[in-house]
């Protein structure tokens, strides 16, 4: 197989968010709106001007990207529809790029969004897959909570780690997420506190759980010289990698798609893992961050518990790690929260973190993780990428 | 280890029944194979028949080589526990009322990983477990892991007992109990643990051979039960109906006749009248109640099963009309197994070969003796089980049956 080519003249701009609430009475449709409405005004643009557009929701059914198309009045010349829920935001990025280095589009939205009524979870987790149908949710837990906690168990006696390792990711993202507005969780949370939490599914205790809410993130892909054109703050994309149903052999998962790539990733981004200045993992679980601290090469696997103990995580810290505080203490608005830490990344390339900007931000990595379609998550992506200069 | 059941203590009249929620039962189409398997006691998990590997879930084509060719195959679930959780959530109706709840995620030896119902007794992981399948209240099939030996109490686990139908505590309306294999089905009940057994007997100004015997089991309660007897039947349940937690209903009429051999409809009629009517009077008295019961505590109405008959699956000739009663009878009972289902009140349907009775006294050996028929019928309660074919006999009828109804139809008419 030969190189892969690179993603050279890719802009990555305009970092939206639509606020996210606990539970929302509107539909998807209106958070996907307000996402694309927040794109056209961030980057001074006409709603005609948008000719490629990406969608990833899981509440949008029955409809998909081409039914948005009609609702929002759009008339794009390239369409995608991304149903990679946690990976999405990564997926949606490379294949963006590519058709805007292709010329298919000049300017595609990404969009991700999802509304969360009091029942919709619920509904969500009973319909997700046939193998989730089938061989999940009838035994109880439905959603992810006991598969997650299958893979934490398994991870913690394999390697030694403890509910406190799991603790201090879930502080320090506290902590990171106190200086930002959308973070639906804005009281510090204390180590204490989150090992006397009430137990969800043994392990996995409350403040190991992400907690479903309504919101939606956007991001513009275009060529650096239109972004330039607009006066449009935008990121470069170095390298980005995507695999699905990586090591389907493995009993139970203790590594995800990311090990299989991360040489590829690294290679064509021509950086290293001590290159990065900061890094915003898929973390719906804390485990699951370990993981890809662990596949992306920031330590040996099995040596997470002790690069955990090593680290601050925290902004001011040795390893800046989801600077907005991850889905853990922002919220995970379904899909949106596959494209959260692209988002967040892009505002600290673009110099738009406001109070939460790291004192050094040239190079970030975001990884993203989805869809538990039976025991474990078989989407996984992560993209480098770099301030432009 | 499991703690031993204790007696439910009596249930207070003016607190509300709280009504029956069921674990979430939509499958695939091709999920229900496992439920099929299941619903006779089977584990089977698909293998290919071209590479031979094992799948799960289960699938349409084979994960290794894309083969279409998938067969139900049997299993032995032996595998390793790799990791656990117990539940102190759940966003469903019928886990949120039984937290907590133990889940296991384990590697069968066989390949794949797969997520079980797992037992108290199962050792923490790493541990070696044996996964079986069993029908839940939703009447579909789920895996389940237990301990790879028996256990003291296993029965009675908290999440076991969701399983199955166990006799043990439980309160049964046995509708015969003038025949051996009523007789015998009322002693298998009691020693498994029965709390009551009322037993009906049609003729009560007839003492039938063994009334002494079956009167003087101290869970025994004998009351007149004529189940051609519309109003008999109503009466009754009036009486004890909102108690029954499992009814087995073994009145039969068999007189062993075929079309020719035979001027009118007499006694066709009246074996349509024990063995069809008479499921349907008592379903149409008994049903209710036990549906609103599904849910009753400890020992909740969990059970409803039917003595029918190979026969009901092809006619054989000598016993014709008999045969074509109990197929009528087969038939309704996957009606009340449907009606049934909302409530987690499993039916149950025994399809035994001849019985070493009287009506069968032509037909060779083997023959089925009402013990053993009793203890299959106990067994399926303890088992949670949909079908039972209870001794060889059945079990080559059904057989071949399966393989072609046409050419048994052809044979049973030599």
């Amino acid at each position: 197989m030969g190189a892969r080519q690179g993603y050279a003249g890719v802009a990555v701009a305009a970092p939206v968010t639509v606020p996210y609430v606990r539970y929302s009475v509107r539909s998807a449709h209106w958070f996907l709106a307000r996402a694309l409405a927040g794109l056209i005004e961030r980057a001074g643009l006409r709603k005609r001007d948008i000719d490629g557009l990406a969608v990833s929701s899981f509440t949008l059914a029955p409809d998909t990207a081409i039914g948005l198309t009609q609702h929002l009045g759009v008339s794009p010349r390239w369409l995608d529809h991304i149903p990679l829920g946690g990976a999405s935001g990564v997926v949606a990025l490379r294949r963006a790029a590519r058709a805007v280095q292709a010329g298919d589009a000049e300017i595609v939205a990404c969009l991700a969004g999802d509304t969360n009524h009091v029942d919709s979870f619920r509904l969500t987790l009973a319909n997700f897959s046939q193998f989730a149908r089938d061989a999940v949710y009838p035994y109880g837990a439905g959603g992810p909570n006991a598969s997650f906690a299958f893979l934490t168990a398994h991870y913690m006696r394999a390697f030694g780690a403890t509910r406190e390792d799991f603790g201090k990711l879930c502080v320090a993202q506290r902590a990171n997420a106190l200086d930002y507005p959308h973070a639906l969780f804005k009281q510090p949370l204390s180590l204490e506190q989150y090992l006397g939490a009430r137990p969800i599914a043994a392990p996995l205790h409350l403040f190991d759980c992400v907690m479903p809410c309504a919101g939606a993130e956007a991001f513009l892909v275009l060529s650096e010289a239109r972004s330039r054109a607009l006066g449009l703050p935008y990121a470069r994309l170095l390298g980005a990698i995507e695999r699905h149903n990586a090591f389907a052999t493995d009993p139970v998962q203790l590594r995800g798609g990311w090990a299989m790539d991360r040489d590829d990733l690294y290679a064509q981004a021509g950086v290293g893992p001590g290159d990065i200045d900061f890094v915003q993992t898929y973390d719906d679980y804390p485990v699951i961050t370990v993981m890809q601290l662990e596949d992306l090469g920031f330590c040996a696997k099995g040596e997470g518990p002790a690069f955990v103990r090593r680290h601050t995580f925290t902004r001011d810290g040795s390893f800046p790690l989801n600077t907005s505080g991850g889905q853990l203490s922002v919220g995970q608005a379904g899909a949106a929260g596959g494209f959260l830490g692209l988002v967040e990344a892009l505002r600290q390339l673009t110099g738009e973190a406001g109070p939460r900007a790291l004192a050094r931000a040239e190079i970030g990595l975001a990884s993203g993780f989805g869809m538990i379609n039976f025991d474990r998550g078989l989407a996984s992506g992560a993209a480098i990428l770099a301030r432009a200069h | 280890m499991a703690r031993a059941l204790t007696r439910p203590p009596r249930k207070n009249p003016v607190l509300r029944t709280r009504l029956p929620t069921l674990p979430p039962g939509a499958r695939s189409r091709v999920a229900l194979g496992l439920t099929a398997a299941a619903a006779e006691g089977r584990f089977a998990l698909q293998a290919c028949r071209d590479c031979g590997a094992i799948q799960y879930p289960p699938r349409e084509a084979c994960h290794a080589c894309l083969s279409g060719r998938l067969a139900w195959t049997p299993q032995d679930g032996a595998g390793e526990l790799l990791a656990e959780t117990t539940l102190h959530h759940s966003n469903d109706l019928f886990f949120r009322e039984r937290l907590p709840w133990r889940l296991g995620l384990v590697g069968l030896d066989a390949g794949p990983t797969v997520v079980a119902h797992l037992h108290g007794d199962c050792a923490p992981a790493p541990a070696r477990v044996r996964v079986t399948a069993r029908l839940d209240r939703a009447g579909q099939a789920v895996l389940v892991a237990l301990p790879e030996q028996e256990t003291p109490n296993m029965a009675d686990d908290k999440q076991l007992r969701e399983l199955t139908c166990d006799p043990k505590f439980r309160k049964i309306l046995v509708t015969d109990g003038k025949t051996a294999v009523g007789q015998a089905l009322v002693r298998q009940l009691a020693a498994a643990g029965a709390d009551l057994i009322w037993v009906g007997y049609a003729e009560p100004w007839k003492r039938f051979p063994g009334f002494d015997e079956l009167a003087a089991l101290p869970q025994v309660s004998l009351l007149p039960l004529d189940v051609t007897d519309s109003r008999n039947v109503r009466e009754l349940a009036a009486e004890i109906g909102g108690k029954v937690d499992i009814l087995v209903n073994n009145a039969e009429h068999h007189r062993t006749y075929g079309i020719a051999n035979r001027a009118g409809v007499e006694d066709a009629r009246a074996e349509m009248d024990v063995n069809y009517f008479g499921l349907l009077r008592l379903a149409q008295a008994f049903g209710p109640a036990m549906r609103a019961r599904g849910a009753d505590g400890q020992a909740s109405a969990v059970a409803w099963v039917n003595l029918l008959s190979i026969y009901a699956l092809a006619n054989f000739p000598p016993h014709g009309t008999f045969s074509a009663s109990k197929a009528a009878a087969r038939s309704l009972a996957q009606c009340l197994r449907a009606e049934m289902r909302p409530a987690g009140v499993r039916v149950i349907d025994v399809f035994p070969g001849p019985i070493d009775d009287e009506w069968n006294q032509l037909l060779p050996p083997p023959k089925l003796s009402p013990a053993a028929l009793a203890q299959a019928v106990v067994r399926a309660l303890q088992d949670g089980v949909e079908e039972v074919y209870p001794g060889d006999v059945a079990q080559e009828w059904l057989a071949r049956w399966r393989e072609n109804p046409k050419a048994l139809e052809r044979e049973l008419a030599q």
